[in-house]
């Protein structure tokens, strides 16, 4: 059923824009996108938006729409009033090139800080074995597409610009846990570090990030805490370390 | 005075200029506010109940704010574990409620809770909070919220204790009558109780001690230590199996959290309310 669909777009650069009216014509089983897409068509020919799948799996048209952190390719206008107004924005938390388009490099930064998989010295490849169980663990964090509306929506960098340099960012955090728990992965001071250099001890825990994963990727229960954790076994828990220098290993089986 | 977060956060340079701290349309404001209302009347009544000192038992029952009553002060019968300590006139409930709060202070999904409704860092999800700076959990005192297995511990200890507590109230003190009417002593009257019976008191120890195990059973460090801090569940098949146990009453934390919390609130109430009026507390047998 077509609907007449009133829009806010923001439209500017790193410097300056504002928030621009619009009306367009929308059916019932479009998503946001589609509609961006319209007014792109129609009448504003310049509009820039980052998209790719349209299928919620390449986490490229991450914007906000009425102010929540969302893939506009997986946001059905359905769920907007006929007389509900539809504002647009580009990601709060990262400079914007132009129009919805956000720089995101930070997070490939941050990317870069976490130290990849070691693979045990005495395995060649093709010789490491994983039993499912401890495969499934980190499947949950292998869903992540990147869309970076975690890193978006986390309170610590969204409304500390400061907090940038010196924390990861939940999107990291699943990272750093993923490999923590990983059988075979060698490197064992991940969780030193993740306090240390990732800055684990800034997140509060609000779960905001989970809240807006697309993914539903339970970020906080399954990720954050677990790894705040076992920053507690090797940092701040005076039995677990007196226990571990006695069974002379690092604590983690 | 409002804190200026001009140039910070959301109106960062470079960042969309926008001049809200958000643009959410919904009712974001709601569940901070429901939590907040929640948690500041339980701490009033909390505090006052513990200062009260008073109206905490009618054998066998025991409000769970008193239990275990360590004190010299504590009335006769209501010393599960014996007089520990003498600390004047205050109240018996101060010596040990350090240890329950400590374990909700501490806990992951109350942290969430107080932060967003308390501390307003951040209010909701994309609603920009109203401090320039933040150094979350790396500092004093919030550091010490990594003690939290420490409290978990304690926290155990009272759920046994309490266990206990509900336990003994299937008992009912001077049978064909009311203790009240007992011709000796208090302390008389509670030595001649008989086994078999059950309150309303009972159901309510009972529903309360029951909703503590299944909060603290799905509590995250619970989770943690019974099998989370294992790199290689494939070798701990039992501990993986617990594991997996835990990890679904962890999907209900939160829940447990307020169930619980309304369950110790709602204990107490009933324990104090037939503490003045005995005859309230109906024995179904």
């Amino acid at each position: 059923m077509a609907r007449t669909l009133k829009l806010r777009i923001w439209r500017g650069n790193d410097e300056d824009g504002a928030l621009q009216d619009v009306t367009v014509e929308g059916n019932n089983g479009e998503v946001v996108l589609d509609i961006i897409h319209r007014v792109q068509a129609t009448q504003m020919g310049d509009l820039a938006v980052r998209w790719n799948c349209k299928a919620g799996k390449c986490g490229s048209c991450s914007m906000e729409i009425n102010g929540k952190p969302r893939l506009a390719c997986m946001t059905q206008i359905s769920a907007y009033g006929d007389d509900e107004v539809i504002t647009i924005t580009p990601l709060r938390a990262f400079p914007v090139i132009k129009d919805l388009v956000t720089d995101v490099s930070f997070n490939y930064k941050k990317a870069m800080e976490v130290r990849a998989y070691e693979h045990p010295a005495d395995l060649k490849p093709g010789e490491a074995r994983m039993q499912q169980v401890d495969v499934e663990r980190s499947q949950e964090f292998r869903k992540c597409i990147e869309c970076f509306l975690c890193q978006d929506t986390c309170h610590v960098i969204r409304d500390h610009e400061e907090n940038k340099k010196s924390f990861a960012g939940p999107r990291f955090f699943i990272r750093i846990a993923e490999l923590d728990m990983h059988p075979l992965d060698t490197l064992r001071n991940r969780k030193q570090t993740a306090q240390s250099e990732h800055g684990l001890g800034m997140c509060n825990i609000t779960k905001c990030c989970t809240e807006v994963c697309p993914e539903h990727i339970r970020i906080t229960d399954n990720a954050i805490i677990p790894m705040k954790e076992r920053v507690v076994d090797v940092k701040y828990d005076p039995l677990r370390w007196l226990g571990s220098v006695i069974r002379k290993r690092d604590g983690i089986l | 005075m409002a804190i200026d977060t001009s140039g910070t956060g959301v109106f960062s340079e470079g960042r969309a200029k926008l001049s809200a701290r958000t643009l959410r349309t919904d009712k974001w404001w709601l569940q901070p506010l429901i939590a907040f209302l929640a948690l500041f009347s339980f701490i009033i009544y909390a505090t006052w109940r513990a200062f009260e000192g008073a109206h905490y038992f009618l054998s066998p029952l025991i409000s769970p704010f008193y239990s275990p009553c360590l004190t010299t002060k504590c009335v006769d019968g209501s010393s599960l574990l014996g007089h520990w300590a003498s600390i004047g006139t205050i109240s018996p409930a101060l010596l040990i409620l350090i240890f329950p709060l400590g374990f909700r202070m501490t806990c992951y999904y109350y942290r969430k809770t107080y932060y967003r409704s308390f501390w307003m860092s951040p209010p909701a999800c994309a609603v920009a909070e109203p401090h320039a700076k933040y150094t979350g959990e790396t500092r004093k005192p919030l550091i010490l919220q990594n003690a939290h297995r420490y409290f978990f511990y304690a926290g155990l200890v009272f759920n046994v204790l309490l266990t206990i507590d509900a336990i003994l109230s299937f008992r009912r003190p001077f049978v064909g009558g009311n203790i009240e009417t007992y011709p000796g002593s208090v302390a008389q009257a509670h030595e001649v109780l008989k086994w078999g019976h059950m309150s309303i008191g009972t159901i309510v120890l009972l529903a309360n001690a029951t909703f503590l195990w299944l909060y603290s059973a799905s509590c995250h460090t619970c989770r943690h230590t019974i099998g989370g801090r294992l790199r290689n569940f494939s070798k701990h098949p039992v501990r993986y199996k617990a594991w997996t146990i835990v990890s679904a009453l962890n999907h209900k934390h939160q829940e447990f959290a307020w169930v619980s919390l309304v369950g110790v609130a709602f204990a107490d109430i009933y324990v104090r309310t037939v503490s003045i009026h005995p005859l309230l507390n109906h024995y179904f047998f």
